[in-house]
């Protein structure tokens, strides 16, 4: 079978690119899937440990809570990108500098 | 080398490219679709991992609900957001890049240092669920026990997130709502 270690380095380099992409992209909408990413190596590991835990099934339930918060994060930060968007008329979260109107 | 494991190297080398390419492209619109190869080989990967019911789950609310948000909202912030992306900036590793480069790296390096000192298979409770038989077979039928679980001993987290939900949803389409009509 598969081992744990395994899942947990694909879920590793997952999440590493996450972090570049928050990190580096100029692009609000591509920091968003960067975090998304991060999420998924997340849940990847919640559910590779849930294979040893078959009456409680901890990792999966809270793998499927984190995909429930995955979907509201979505939906708020794409309102606030889309407002920031028409404030702004830029999504460059470098360019995002100031309070005031 | 058997199939199962064939297939989990197969699913993990799709995911990670893909994840790559995300990365690495200039395109946003080719980014958001090359996720979608990402979500999906994921997907994958949890079937693999004998969590069926959260493979399933992935493809509904991620691809069919979350790629199809981030695609709408990406077609509606308009025209300008292509534009910004188009411009010169130099090829994959460019300068301004390398801090960034250098941090996810390092993260990398600190992260697999950790995993190969942590040897997750020979943790104390895996050994003793293994013993128990406590580990899901790949011929189980995990469904039931989750929906089971879900309304008794994770009752009040359901509770929680559905109300977390709510509030979210309805935040964001008070935040996305046109200006002065309401």
């Amino acid at each position: 079978m598969i081992s744990l270690t395994d899942f947990l380095i694909v879920s590793a380099i997952l999440f590493c690119t996450g972090l570049y992409m928050i990190v580096s992209k100029r692009n609000a909408i591509q920091v968003l899937i960067g975090i998304e990413l991060m999420l998924n190596a997340a849940i990847l590991n919640l559910v590779a440990f849930s294979k040893y835990d078959r009456f409680n099934n901890g990792g999966q339930l809270f793998a499927l809570f984190a995909i429930v918060l995955a979907a509201a994060t979505t939906a708020v930060a794409l309102a606030i990108i889309l407002n920031v968007y028409r404030q702004y008329k830029t999504i460059d979260p470098g360019k995002i500098d100031q309070l005031k109107d | 080398m058997s199939l199962v494991q064939g297939l989990f190297y197969l699913m993990s080398f799709i995911a990670v490219a893909s994840a790559l390419f995300v990365a690495g492209t200039k395109n946003l619109v080719r980014a958001i679709f090359l996720f979608f190869i990402t979500l999906f080989a994921l997907a994958g990967l949890y079937v693999l991992a004998l969590a069926d019911f959260v493979a399933i789950t992935q493809i509904v609310i991620y691809v069919g609900g979350i790629l199809v948000l981030i695609v709408f909202a990406f077609m509606l912030s308009g025209r300008e957001t292509l534009n910004t992306l188009g411009q010169p900036g130099g090829n994959f590793i460019s300068i301004r890049k390398l801090p960034a480069l250098l941090l996810a790296a390092l993260f990398l390096i600190v992260l697999i240092n950790m995993i190969t000192a942590a040897d997750a298979d020979h943790l104390i409770w895996i050994k003793n669920s293994v013993q128990m038989k406590n580990d899901i077979q790949p011929n189980a039928a995990m469904t039931e026990n989750i929906g089971i679980n879900l309304m008794t001993r994770y009752l009040l987290p359901f509770e929680a997130v559905s109300v977390l939900l709510m509030i979210a949803l309805v935040g964001a389409a008070h935040l996305s709502r046109k200006e002065g009509s309401a």
